[in-house]
């Protein structure tokens, strides 16, 4: 009998596997020597650009102070606010016109309208009607983030195999237990990559609504250092907005080994 | 097997047509066709491509309407008012040429979906999908993904499935037509021995001619353009069949018969 073997699945050669670990920290170095022998070498002012040391310092005394804590958290909670408003409306929306073609194509003109306008342009609007407060960039993260959700949802939704739905149909499966287990469980690897742009989008929308009409968080931050020309201080944030944006998006990856371990991209 | 000719048929097909397309190009996919078949048989419908067979499968299946005729499953209309009627349709399985498991549920969890939509409990559902496994020779891949089987035990398993629900009848397109030769000739064996035990009947559409005459009790033979049942043939070979059945001279006999009525309607 032939037809009792697993089918193998293609493995990375050992050599490769763990070849990152040490390649991606080495080139890491390469940057930081770089910078620090260009601003030796050239005698550039250190408020154009300082030395890695000196931002290194100003971020561990970033790290130490409360207040900067205070500030991430205000970020923090602002870019998750969006994220989770951006997600609800654009996995519901997406789920729905997904299936409903009519529908899409009425609504198509209107969700390309929030996506051409320039966001940072309905700043001062949202300022004018929520005031400074944190209602202004909650909508900024949301309606960046949305869009790449929405699409990714319909996408994930409109690639449910024909055979799948002859199968549902030959169950006699209801609308409702057809979404339930065939719709949404094809749309969910596609929405988790939605939701991976998706979230870094709310981070630059939080942090763009920050500068522009803030008191408060790294974006808010960020505008100041640069007001008392502390470029130093500048580089500190930046730094410091990256790691951010590093542990949301490995966060929301993370998701894909709970919510989607069957699917190819959950092995990592 | 041959007794339950007599007893009243389990799906009776009444002038059944079927056309495809818009009004100004349709396309007659099957011309008006009446079929008996009898609780317990294994009706091969078998013909070249575009001769309806799988049209024909689908409308009893329900997955398409019939355009004129009625379709009775186990004495009740299959379709009335162009509405799939749901106490039907509970009376058959599908198997499809590719087992369309779906990859979220492990091969434990797609056996017994049907279960599932049926609101069976979750330790009754475990239960029969063991027992499934069993008869269709899977055991021990309760847990894992179907990527991680291979083609022929991922049909058995999409057997398994419709047989979940314990319908009386199974529907078979093409079942193992996406399989190596050697698999292939494999799952018929076992393909025969389930039928043996289950007692199901059993519709299978295939174009190989020798699957037919191994697996059939009739053969019904159609022939396109429209599609339409051209002649049916009595297979008698004593069961259970062994491979060995093809290399003996009556096996032969028949298929070339077969062959030699196909190259004339194609």
């Amino acid at each position: 009998m032939t037809d009792d073997v697993i089918t193998p699945t293609t493995e990375r050669s050992d050599k490769t596997k763990y070849l990152p670990w040490v390649t991606t920290p080495a080139l890491a170095l390469i940057f930081l020597a770089a910078w620090h022998y260009y601003t030796k070498i050239s005698g550039i002012s250190a408020f154009i650009l300082p030395t890695p040391w000196a931002v290194w310092d100003v971020w561990k005394g970033m790290l130490a102070s409360p207040r900067a804590w205070d500030h991430t958290l205000v970020t923090v909670y602002s870019t998750l606010l969006g994220f989770f408003f951006g997600a609800v409306v654009g996995i519901g929306l997406g789920l729905i016109i997904g299936r409903i073609r009519w529908l899409e194509a009425t609504l198509n003109p209107f969700i390309i309208a929030t996506q051409v306008i320039p966001k940072v342009a309905l700043i001062p609007l949202f300022v004018v009607w929520f005031g400074f407060g944190m209602t202004s960039k909650v909508l900024v993260a949301a309606i960046l983030s949305f869009f790449p959700i929405l699409t990714n949802t319909v996408l994930g939704v409109k690639s449910v195999e024909t055979g799948h739905r002859d199968v549902m149909i030959s169950l006699n499966a209801s609308r409702l237990q057809t979404f339930f287990q065939l719709d949404f469980r094809n749309a969910l690897p596609y929405i988790i990559t939605g939701m991976e742009v998706g979230i870094v989008l709310a981070i630059i929308g939080t942090i763009v609504g920050e500068y522009l009409g803030g008191s408060a968080g790294l974006g808010y931050v960020l505008v100041s250092e640069m007001n008392s020309y502390q470029t130093d201080g500048l580089f500190a944030v930046i730094i410091h907005m990256t790691i951010l944006g590093f542990v949301f998006y490995f966060a929301t990856g993370l998701l894909r080994r709970f919510l989607i371990p069957w699917h190819q991209s959950a092995e990592m | 097997m041959t007794s339950a000719k007599e007893a009243a048929p389990i799906i009776q097909l009444k002038d059944v047509s079927k056309w495809y397309g818009t009004r100004d190009k349709p396309v007659h996919a099957l011309a008006e066709t009446n079929l008996n078949i009898a609780p317990g048989e294994l009706i091969v419908l078998l013909g070249p491509s575009g001769c309806g067979k799988t049209t024909l499968l689908r409308m009893i299946g329900g997955l398409l309407d019939p355009t004129s005729g009625r379709i009775e499953v186990s004495g009740k209309d299959l379709w009335r008012n162009g509405e799939r009627q749901g106490e039907a349709v509970a009376d058959l399985g599908m198997v499809f040429q590719d087992a369309h498991l779906f990859p979220w549920f492990t091969i434990e969890e797609n056996i017994a979906l049907p279960l599932k939509l049926r609101g069976v409990s979750r330790g009754e559902r475990r239960d029969r999908a063991q027992e499934l496994m069993d008869l269709v020779k899977i055991t021990g891949f309760e847990k894992r993904w179907p990527k991680e089987l291979s083609g022929g035990m991922r049909q058995r398993a999409a057997i398994a499935r419709a047989l979940s629900y314990d319908p009386s009848i199974l529907l078979m397109d093409e079942p193992f037509g996406a399989l190596d030769a050697m698999t292939r000739d494999s799952m018929n064996v076992e393909l025969q021995r389930i039928w043996q035990k289950t007692g199901k009947t059993i519709i299978v559409v295939t174009h190989s001619i020798s699957e037919a005459v191994f697996l059939a009790d009739r053969i019904v033979l159609l022939s396109p353009r429209p599609g339409r049942i051209d002649s049916i043939y009595d297979v008698k070979f004593p069961r259970p069949r062994g491979l060995d059945v093809q290399t003996s001279p009556e096996f032969q006999a028949l298929v070339k018969t077969l062959r030699h009525r196909l190259s004339e309607v194609e």
